[in-house]
């Protein structure tokens, strides 16, 4: 367990990656079903808490591919674990509502 | 004499001789002044049973096709000479038959009288199973004396012990053969009927067997006259099944005798699903007899499904609950009641502490449907989130990706018996032989009767060249360009004029058909540019093209070959195109066939196990399906996707998920990443592991359920065809409770309110919310069997096949299938793929067969290296080796061989000390995180042992399966 410590890869690298891999897909598309097609993709799949990081990502200017970029404003901003949990008709949990503070 | 005994309650299957007959024509005869009406080219034989007239027979079995060898199923004929065979003479209009007479009967006796003499049955008399049709004609036919004596010059004499293996005089005798471990071969009581060697050949396809010598010398052999467990024989036990004496016995039969009651279930090993009559004495499961009723495997199995259940009974079960603080304490056994109250009390504690979606589940895509439904029903009703998720993420999650872009739904399109009518079978990225052996060998029976073969894989396959098999193209291209081969034979297709336009202009958009012929008609996409990039000859591609889309029917089969690669669902997509754009689609022996390898994979996915869809593919985002779950279970559902397995154990990492129930999935061993995996787990809180074992996962678990097996509950499974089984229990829960009640006691106790008390009423919830469930129930398939979902108003005993007059999305969708190479790639470090497999013997990580007698054929994983790249290292056959990713490094025994080609490796995973996951990388599928299993970029080097990780890995193994009460187990 030595030569690959160096290799581990952070959620937020696999976040980019993962977003690009996507719109190397839809790059063969037409330019309106590539937005459409990558901003769809990830509404339909990615859990709130990794779109938050994934806005989180984009502000902080990673690595995203231009489709990608393109397609943020479709992109659902998740609301906060609060909300979330009030939706639900809950009280909100503690800790969600300590995240939702900041 | 042995004589069957009367058992009422074993399910008796009607032996009818010869196989049915297809035609449309009927014809009508008299049999013993009966009328019977059966389909032309029916045998008299079979007309006769089918009038309830059953006719004495050694030679004839309705698994095979007749053989007129016995001369027992002799008959007389009106207005014809002599005494034919009824089963080799095809019944005529107005035929009169008679099968009994003085002189029929003088016949019969008179020929079981010489088999007699050459077959002195079994030990002794009391010696017999009670197995034997043998035994049972000789007494039917009133045979009462023997004047040839039985000093036959191949078996002992009776008076000299007759106790083979104890050495003989006679010059012919062969001893008894006991190398299988599960069925034992009496030379001495063969009859030569030759039902085990056409067996092998007719209904397995391997050809193991013969028949050698001529008059007392002749009996069968395996093999170059080998031990079975030397030879080529797979151990489907086909053979067993079809020999009319003890010749060919299963040894538990022969230990403890014949079962006493019995019922038909489900295979709980692979996707092809094999219905099987459970047989049970005392308690035991005496033997597991395929059910000739069983639609996916008409009477057929192989050796992990009919004889690879002793993992069941296996010492290793874990029988009760446990629980421990941290993963480095040894195990407490405690009650189910604590058990449950802490694990309820920790995720309540969890949700908490860190919030409403810091707790998951995983669903087991082998237990039944109704359970996986209960998990996922608790994480949504009772976690209040969508984090579920199943084992199909790792496998096929980019069939129900890919298929349902293109086509609407997400499954195969055909039912097995659909390959009967196929004329070119497309292999991708599978291995059926190994991996879905029974559909191999209803697939190689239609090869042989003369149906075209492609096979695309890196690997030259038993598919490739086998037995009377010969793939007419196989492409081996180099792991992880599937994407850019697919889209070149779309190409050939497209530039060749090869499509079906009118199929295309009826069923799909013609615009986007367009927009895609205009895509693969690039040059980039031609078979000479791809030839090089893929490693494939130009003309292979055209040639398999041409076949493919011109051959008459064309069904496409592939496996995890296809879907566990960055592009997998792209590749899905590719497959589709191709079914399309030649009109493979909507008929028998065409369409588009994901090959499954779990029993219930398909039944995990379509119970809404995915974190984004309730049951039946409904996305969780659509109010209208949520409305019907919410009215039903009381509680506001969140319309936001879960993680998926992957994202939980990142999110596991970074802290915000810290607790999971995972019910009979080994994720530490089947995913990719291992050290990902254990990192991701060791960060949690509250690890429940609901199994039969304590598998690899569970060393990071701080509850431990025990797990029922498939023997042990009622339910269903649906095979890779769509197909409902029923599992029916034939002995209680070993460990109190069947899987479902588990999970029903678990939510409970976090304060939902179910009350089921057979899995008949989750099956009925299922089929009340929906739709292509509607119409299931177990009244149903106890009433017809199976049946394929969709199973609705419109289609009230289900659908054998998809899209027959449209696709289920309305038009089929052409998608554009741009190549993108995967980021792992070969270099200078690295500068070998390795790819990954199954073989026959073992089932998936292991968990089940590695406890069985298997462990005969595959003890190890072996590291398969073609001798151009072992030579440059140095390297010699058997030599241990180190496999080293930029993930990990592990070592294995080298096994060189041209089956691969240079440039690729390849192993299997069923062994969690080779641990091949701690090689593979934490890249994935763009769509569906489905990890890329299939393209590793390795270095292989000679090797003094295990390495560090092993070496480590097997002491926190260790470790962490001490159980206080008992003192370290295993």
């Amino acid at each position: 367990m030595s030569h690959d410590e160096d290799h581990i890869t952070s959620t937020s690298e696999k976040l980019v990656r993962m977003a690009n891999q996507i719109a190397a897909f839809f790059h063969s598309k037409s330019r309106e079903e590539g937005v459409a097609g990558v901003a769809e993709h990830i509404n339909k799949f990615w859990e709130p808490r990794m779109r938050r990081q994934f806005f989180e990502l984009l502000d902080s200017g990673e690595g995203f591919d231009e489709l990608v970029v393109a397609a943020s404003a479709r992109i659902k901003r998740p609301i906060t674990p609060a909300e979330a949990d009030l939706k639900l008709g809950l009280k909100p949990f503690p800790a969600d509502a300590a995240a939702s503070q900041k | 004499m042995n004589i069957k005994a009367d058992f009422p309650s074993l399910v008796e299957e009607i032996d009818y001789g010869t196989p049915e007959s297809r035609a449309q024509k009927q014809v009508t005869l008299s049999v013993d002044g009966r009328s019977i009406t059966v389909p032309e080219g029916t045998s008299i034989m079979r007309a006769a049973m089918e009038g309830g007239v059953e006719i004495p027979k050694l030679c004839a079995t309705d698994m095979l096709d007749s053989f007129g060898s016995c001369r027992v199923c002799l008959v007389e004929i009106e207005g014809r000479g002599g005494t034919p065979a009824s089963c080799t003479t095809p019944v005529g209009e107005g035929m009169v038959v008679r099968t009994q007479s003085d002189r029929l009967d003088a016949i019969r006796r008179g020929v079981m009288e010489l088999y007699v003499s050459d077959h002195p049955t079994g030990w002794n008399e009391k010696a017999g199973t009670g197995a034997s049709e043998f035994d049972t004609v000789a007494k039917s036919v009133g045979l009462t004396e023997n004047r040839y004596g039985v000093e036959g010059r191949n078996h002992v004499k009776q008076e000299d012990g007759v106790a083979p293996g104890h050495g003989s005089l006679a010059v012919d005798y062969i001893a008894r053969d006991e190398s299988n471990p599960y069925f034992t071969y009496d030379p001495a009581q063969c009859i030569v009927c030759s039902r085990c060697v056409r067996a092998c050949e007719e209904v397995q396809g391997t050809f193991a067997l013969t028949i050698e010598g001529r008059g007392f010398e002749s009996r069968m052999v395996a093999g170059m006259h080998e031990d079975f467990i030397a030879s080529e024989c797979v151990s489907c036990g086909a053979c067993v099944q079809a020999c009319p004496t003890d010749a060919l016995r299963e040894k538990t039969v022969l230990e403890k005798g014949m079962p006493e009651r019995s019922a038909v279930t489900t295979c709980a090993y692979c996707g092809v699903g094999c219905s099987f009559k459970a047989e049970v004495k005392d308690d035991e499961v005496i033997r597991m007899m395929p059910y000739k009723d069983g639609k996916a495997n008409h009477g057929h199995s192989c050796v992990k499904g009919r004889f690879a259940y002793g993992y069941a009974t296996h010492k290793d079960r874990i029988l009760s609950p446990m629980i421990r603080e941290k993963i480095s304490d040894p195990w407490r056994e405690v009650s189910w009641e604590e058990a449950i109250a802490h694990t309820a009390k920790e995720f309540r504690r969890i949700q908490y502490q860190y919030g409403r979606t810091s707790i998951g589940g995983i669903t087991s895509s082998r237990c039944t449907n109704e359970e996986t439904y209960l998990v996922q029903k608790l994480v949504r009703q009772g976690f209040r989130n969508n984090n579920v998720d199943t084992c199909a993420r790792v496998c096929h999650s980019p069939t129900g990706y890919g298929l349902g872009q293109t086509y609407g739904t997400s499954a195969g399109t055909q039912d097995f018996d659909s390959v009967e009518f196929t004329d070119v079978a497309v292999i991708i990225g599978a291995n059926p032989v190994s991996a879905h052996p029974v559909f191999a060998s209803r697939l190689k029976k239609r090869l042989r009767q003369g149906a075209k073969l492609i096979v695309l894989d890196p690997r030259r396959t038993e598919m490739v060249k086998s037995a009377h098999i010969e793939a007419d193209y196989h492409l081996p291209l180099k792991p992880g360009t599937n994407v850019a081969v697919l889209t070149s034979l779309a190409h050939v297709i497209v530039t060749e004029g090869l499509f079906d336009e009118a199929f295309i202009r009826e069923r799909c958009d013609w615009t986007e058909f367009q927009d895609w012929a205009s895509f693969v008609a690039l040059p980039e996409n031609s078979p000479e540019i791809v030839g090089k990039l893929s490693g494939v000859d130009p003309e292979l591609i055209r040639g398999a093209a041409r076949l493919y889309a011109k051959g008459g029917n064309g069904a496409i089969y592939y496996g995890l070959g296809v879907t566990e690669h960055s592009q997998g669902s792209t590749t899905v997509m590719a497959i589709a195109n191709l079914a399309m754009a030649t009109g493979n689609i909507g008929r028998p022996g065409v369409g588009v066939n994901p090959l499954r390898g779990q029993n219930n994979v398909q039944g995990s996915c379509d119970m809404g196990s995915f974190p984004h869809e309730l049951p039946g593919y409904r996305h969780i985002s659509g109010e209208a399906v949520r409305d019907i779950y919410e009215s039903l279970w009381g509680v506001k559902l969140d319309d936001e996707p879960g993680l998926r397995i992957p994202n939980m154990l990142d999110a596991a990492v970074d802290g915000s998920f810290k607790g999971i129930y995972i019910q009979g999935e080994d994720i530490l061993q089947s995913d990719p990443d291992t050290k990902h995996v254990a990192g991701g787990l060791a960060a949690m809180e509250c690890v429940v592991v609901h199994d039969l074992f304590l598998n690899e996962t569970a060393n990071y678990a701080h509850v431990f359920l025990p797990g029922s097996t498939f023997l042990e509950k009622d339910g269903t499974f649906t095979n890779a065809e769509r197909r409902i089984n029923m599992v029916r229990k034939v002995l209680e829960p070993k460990a109190r409770y069947a899987d479902w009640e588990a999970t029903q006691e678990l939510a409970r106790a976090i304060g939902l309110d179910w009350n089921y008390t057979h899995p008949s009423q989750i099956m009925d919830e299922i089929a009340q919310t929906t739709p292509s469930f509607a119409n299931v129930s177990f009244e149903l398939l106890d009433r017809v069997g199976s049946v394929q979902w969709p199973c609705n108003e419109k289609a009230p005993l289900g659908t054998p096949i998809m899209h027959i007059d449209g696709f289920v999305r309305g038009k089929g969708k052409f998608i554009r299938t741009e190549y993108v190479a995967t980021d792992e790639r070969t270099g200078p470090r690295f500068p070998l793929l390795l790819t990954t497999g199954r073989i026959l013997s073992q089932y998936n990580v292991g968990a089940q067969t590695r406890r069985t007698d298997n462990v005969m054929w595959h003890s190890e994983d072996r590291l398969e290296i073609h001798p151009h790249d072992a030579e440059n290292r140095g390297l010699r056959d058997g030599d241990w080796v180190r496999l080293t990713s930029r993930s990990g490094e592990t070592t294995l025994r080298a096994l060189i061989t041209d089956r691969v080609s240079p440039g690729v490796v390849y192993t299997t995973f069923h062994h969690p000390d080779t641990q091949a996951n701690v090689i593979t990388t934490d890249f994935s599928d763009w769509a569906t995180n489905c990890p890329e299993y299939k393209v590793t970029a390795v270095q292989v080097g000679a090797s003094n042992g295990p390495s560090d990780w092993q070496r480590e890995y097997d002491e926190q193994a260790r470790n962490s399966r001490r159980i206080a009460s008992l003192q370290a187990a295993e």
